[in-house]
């Protein structure tokens, strides 16, 4: 049932982009796309949460599509419903928002038919049940966000970033297909069901593993694979930004548990290892140079890349739990995983509609420029103030939930027998603990300049809030992002049937706790309330306040801020994004960026100001991308010679290929 | 009923102690400088004080800024509730376990920090700036602080944990000694006292916590302190309850309390006496003193995972 309705919301997206090709340089077309995107959206909403929490069994669909003897499979199971239930909640919260964004849009016939096709192809994704439309969609999706990115084509920045984006996720769908053909075997069964039912052998899952994690992971933005993301996630318009970071990353997670740990069987414990490394190495180094970046899209695609690496370790815990057969330890980590997902899509989703709404109004991405935007624009500034507060893992909100259950699980493996694990798994936490405080830093950063202190451009003491439609979206990824972390247990009985789907087991009901507390094994062991602590301290705030202003002083007087006795300080002497960061860069960057600072002084008598420059290296690019791309280039500069023969020379050549490739074939028969 | 009545005791308690333990190491620290030293309940008198003042506003201070100090001392108040200080009887101690009243703090933190921003000098920047870099560090070693204990307690609970290390079983662990000195470091950097930062200093360039609050003056100035005596008392009952939880368990409430006060003396005097013996470091030092926590914890947790005997 509901397969068959999202199919036809799939439908109605694709038409809608069909109408946004031939109508976009209408004005109408905005309303009418973005419009047709927020229904569809919703209703396909609907459909996944009747998927997930309706008591029915999956529902499937086939089209007489693709291969010919096979067609397109569709089906949500619960996995699917939930994902589904990310996308599309993330994708209506976009559309809305983009009813007013969209309005400021310099060329709007470079975003509105590729809007509604990503959200088509993202949900086209997470419903394919065979490889073949998988991979198709996969593909559809990357093509429809790329054009996306390309949007604004005459920037030079963003050319790079879509041609950056292309080659890796072209690099991504490649390793996928390697996976699926491995998954599908000798016989060609391409169809979910069929690779579920067939065992791969130890080498086999072992390949399909590694092809998983560069595929999913390079899209989703595992280090060492994230080079992309940070250049072609601000790119785009920001609702798209919004869409990418918050969303396709999700789907990409979804690809890797489907391949996983729903196709692949049960994990083997040697594969946890790679996936908690890399989990751990990816949050820490995202944090990392998200602190450094002062451009506020960049700092959030850079933060993703973080939360990715939080995710992936909840995943990596539960495959090591899985295969030591401790299913509730599994299940417990599995939900911390897909809490994340859930909670990552709504405030990365809302904080780049925030950074969207500063974009519209000052005109300015680069947190130098910005300041004291508290003042022009309250209700952006406090919906992103949720945002900040939700993404650093603060309690009462809901990033500390996923979190807090991600180290719950993390204290449940001393007793896994091998001892790889158990050397692993602290190390793990401890770098899952400096990034979770490392982003309390990096959001201070990010919501200090841009939006406390004084403007440091007119654009920013001239700005103006922005419009309804995009406070509307704002204010309601707020209020999810508050309801979700004082009523997680929702959201974790919500998530049960996924988990039992996928490890055979799940975390204890939750909403039958007194008082809504979550208990993720018994109370003697850990519980938190967050619904308590917040009344708790609304509570306790208002007393304060209600006690000072009755018994005590309620006067107040303005005057100047205290100067040490120089006057009229202006706003080049607050504390910028560069200098805030600058004692973490210290003693973090110079191992990981090799920052190295340089202050020229001019000599006495000499006018000109004094500079400071910073120097960072990204030894990722160094190390791993420039030697591949500076081979490739090689390579190809020698090859250049083929491209200018006679026609005598090519013929020949051809022939030449010929009789190599039947020789090889000889032989290798 | 019975225990209503203790945690709403305690709540009172932790209130109305908190100046005292500031006012109470003042005094130590005075005496052991051969000075007089203000009077024992000369906190008390600041507050007052500060609470009949006007408040001077920065002329550009946001919302945000009037908000801070109250959202500041209700998670601190909350988060110094729920540490067991007398009896571990509490009403609401399932609400936050360790983890959870650790993070509290940290939101603490984190509005104390964006008002440091808000006004737009650089003094509250440098502060800002200072103590989310000591953050980055000591939130991470007090995490693997409570990995380790929670491992061997096999629970978060505060209440559950001081039960278990009241009990005869746990003796003599090599990774509770490692937890215990990276616990201490960790609650001389949180509470902003020598080495790490000087709460009596009145040059600007030196300070972390006194420049982040340099704009606040009056009601907001007195919420603060109250704030700041808060967590001091929160970090000597936390270190208390898990290290010396005598007197906490099942015993007569006027036991508990007696227990407390002569718990809370002897942090208070120790903390004194080491603030007294050492200097303030510079601040590119105090990445060592508390990556030196970190690794401490992390070295607990490792042994532990290790084997659940060390």
């Amino acid at each position: 049932m509901s397969a068959t309705l999202i199919l036809w919301c799939v439908g109605v997206l694709l038409a809608a982009a069909a109408i946004g090709t031939a109508t976009a340089r209408l004005a109408a077309a905005r309303p009418i796309v973005y419009g047709t995107s927020l229904v569809a959206s919703v209703v396909a909403l609907a459909g996944a949460l009747d998927g997930l929490l309706g008591a029915a069994p999956p529902s499937g669909a086939t089209l007489p599509l693709g291969l010919p003897w096979l067609g397109a499979h569709f089906r949500v199971d619960p996995l699917a419903a939930f994902f589904l239930i990310v996308v599309n909640l993330g994708s209506a919260a976009a559309s809305l928002y983009a009813l007013g964004y969209g309005r400021h849009e310099p060329a709007p016939h470079r975003v509105l038919p590729f809007f509604p096709a990503f959200l088509a192809g993202m949900n086209l994704v997470v419903l394919a049940d065979d490889a073949f439309t998988f991979l198709l969609s996969w593909e559809f999706m990357s093509l429809s966000s790329w054009a996306l990115v390309m949007a604004h084509h005459r920037v030079r920045e963003n050319v790079r970033a879509a041609y950056v984006y292309l080659i890796m996720a072209s690099f991504g769908t490649l390793c996928l297909l390697l996976a699926f053909a491995l998954l599908a075997g000798v016989d060609g069964a391409y169809g979910f069901e069929a690779m579920r039912t067939h065992q791969a052998g130890p080498t086999i899952a072992a390949l399909v593993l590694t092809f998983a994690l560069l595929g999913a992971g390079s899209k989703a933005g595992l280090v060492p694979l994230h080079v992309w993301l940070p250049l072609a996630h601000p790119a785009a318009p920001s609702h798209v930004s919004a869409l990418m970071s918050g969303v396709m990353t999700k789907v990409a997670v979804y690809g890797f548990i489907r391949i996983v740990l729903d196709l692949l069987g049960t994990p083997e414990w040697g594969w946890s290892m790679v996936v908690l490394a890399l989990g751990g190495i990816t949050s820490v180094l995202g944090v990392l140079y998200a602190l450094m970046q002062h451009d506020l899209k960049r700092l959030l695609a850079y933060h993703t890349v973080e939360n990715i690496g939080i995710i992936f370790i909840g995943l990596g815990l539960a495959m090591a739990f899985q295969a030591n057969q401790v299913t509730w330890a599994a299940a417990l980590a599995l939900t911390a995983a897909l809490f994340h997902v859930f909670n990552h899509s709504l405030f990365k989703s809302l904080l780049f509609f925030g950074s969207g709404a500063v974009l519209t109004a000052t005109g300015e991405r680069d947190m130098e420029h910005l300041g004291g935007l508290i003042h022009r624009m309250p209700l952006t500034a406090f919906t992103f103030l949720v945002g900040c507060v939700a993404i650093s893992a603060l309690p009462p909100l809901n990033g500390f939930v996923s979190e807090w259950l991600t180290f719950q699980a993390i204290l449940q493996s001393p007793d896994l027998p091998q001892w790889g694990l158990k050397i692993l798994i602290p190390g793990v936490g401890a770098l899952l603990a400096l990034s979770a405080a490392l982003a309390a830093a990096c959001f201070v950063k990010a919501f200090g300049v841009t939006f406390l202190g004084r403007p440091r451009s007119p654009a920013a003491a001239n700005a103006r809030e922005v419009d309804r439609f995009s406070l509307v979206t704002m204010f309601a990824f707020a209020a999810l992002c508050l309801l979700a972390g004082i009523l997680p247990g929702l959201v974790i009985d919500g998530l049960a049937p996924v988990v039992r789907g996928l490890v055979g087991d799940r975390m204890p009901v939750q909403l039958a706790v007194p008082w809504l507390s979550i208990v993720p094994i018994a109370e003697a062991r850990s519980s938190y309330n967050g619904l308590l602590i917040f009344l708790f301290i609304s509570f306790s705030a208002s007393l304060a306040v209600y006690a000072i202003h009755r018994f005590a002083s309620r006067a107040l007087r303005r005057a100047p801020p205290w100067d040490c006795g120089f006057p009229d300080a202006r706003p080049i002497t607050q504390y910028t994004a560069g200098s805030f960061a600058q004692p973490i860069r210290r003693v973090f960057g110079t191992t990981v960026f090799l920052a190295r600072e340089h202050v020229e002084m001019a000599p006495p008598g000499d006018r000109r100001p004094a500079r400071l420059t910073v120097e960072l290296r990204d030894l990722v690019w160094e190390t791993i991308y420039a030697p591949v791309a500076g081979t490739v280039d090689a390579i190809a500069g020698r090859l250049n010679i083929l491209q200018f023969q006679t026609i005598r020379r090519y013929l020949s050549l051809v022939v030449a290929a010929l009789i190599v490739l039947l020789l090889v074939l000889a032989i290798w028969l | 009923m019975h225990d209503l009545a203790v945690q709403g005791g305690q709540l009172l308690l932790v209130l109305l102690m908190a100046p005292l333990l500031t006012g109470f190491v003042r005094k130590v620290k005075a005496r052991l400088l051969q000075r007089q030293g203000a009077s024992i309940i000369q906190p008390y008198r600041d507050l007052a004080r500060l609470l009949q003042k006007d408040v001077v506003l920065a002329d550009n201070a946001s919302w945000l800024f009037r908000l801070a100090p109250y959202l500041i001392f209700a998670a601190t108040w909350v988060a110094a509730s729920l540490v067991p200080t007398f009896a571990t009887s509490l009403l609401f101690n399932w609400t936050a376990d360790l983890i959870a009243i650790a993070a509290l703090l940290g939101s603490v933190r984190f509005f104390l920090a964006l008002a440091g921003l808000d006004v737009g000098t650089s003094f509250g920047g440098i502060g800002s700036s200072r103590e989310m870099m000591i953050a980055s560090l000591a939130e991470p070693a007090i995490l693997m602080i409570v990995f380790t204990l929670a491992l061997v307690a096999k629970s978060t609970q505060l209440s559950t944990i001081s039960e278990v290390m009241l009990s005869a079983h746990v003796g003599l662990r090599i990774s509770l000694g490692l937890v215990l000195v990276g616990l201490i470091i960790v609650a001389i950097a949180e509470n902003a006292r020598i080495p790490v930062d000087n709460p009596a200093t009145h040059l600007e360039l030196t300070m972390v916590h006194e420049a982040m609050i340099l704009e606040y003056s009056g009601r907001h100035l007195a919420v603060i302190e109250l704030a700041a005596s808060l967590k001091l008392l929160l970090y000597v009952s936390l270190i208390a309850c898990i290290f010396v939880p005598w007197g906490l368990v099942g015993a007569e409430a006027g036991l508990g309390s007696a227990a407390y006060v002569v718990k809370l003396a002897v942090g208070g005097a120790m903390l004194a006496l080491f603030e007294t013996l050492t200097a303030k470091m510079r601040v590119f030092r105090v990445p060592v003193f508390l990556g030196a926590a970190l690794m401490l914890g992390l070295l607990g947790t490792l042994l532990l995972f290790v084997s659940r005997g060390l």
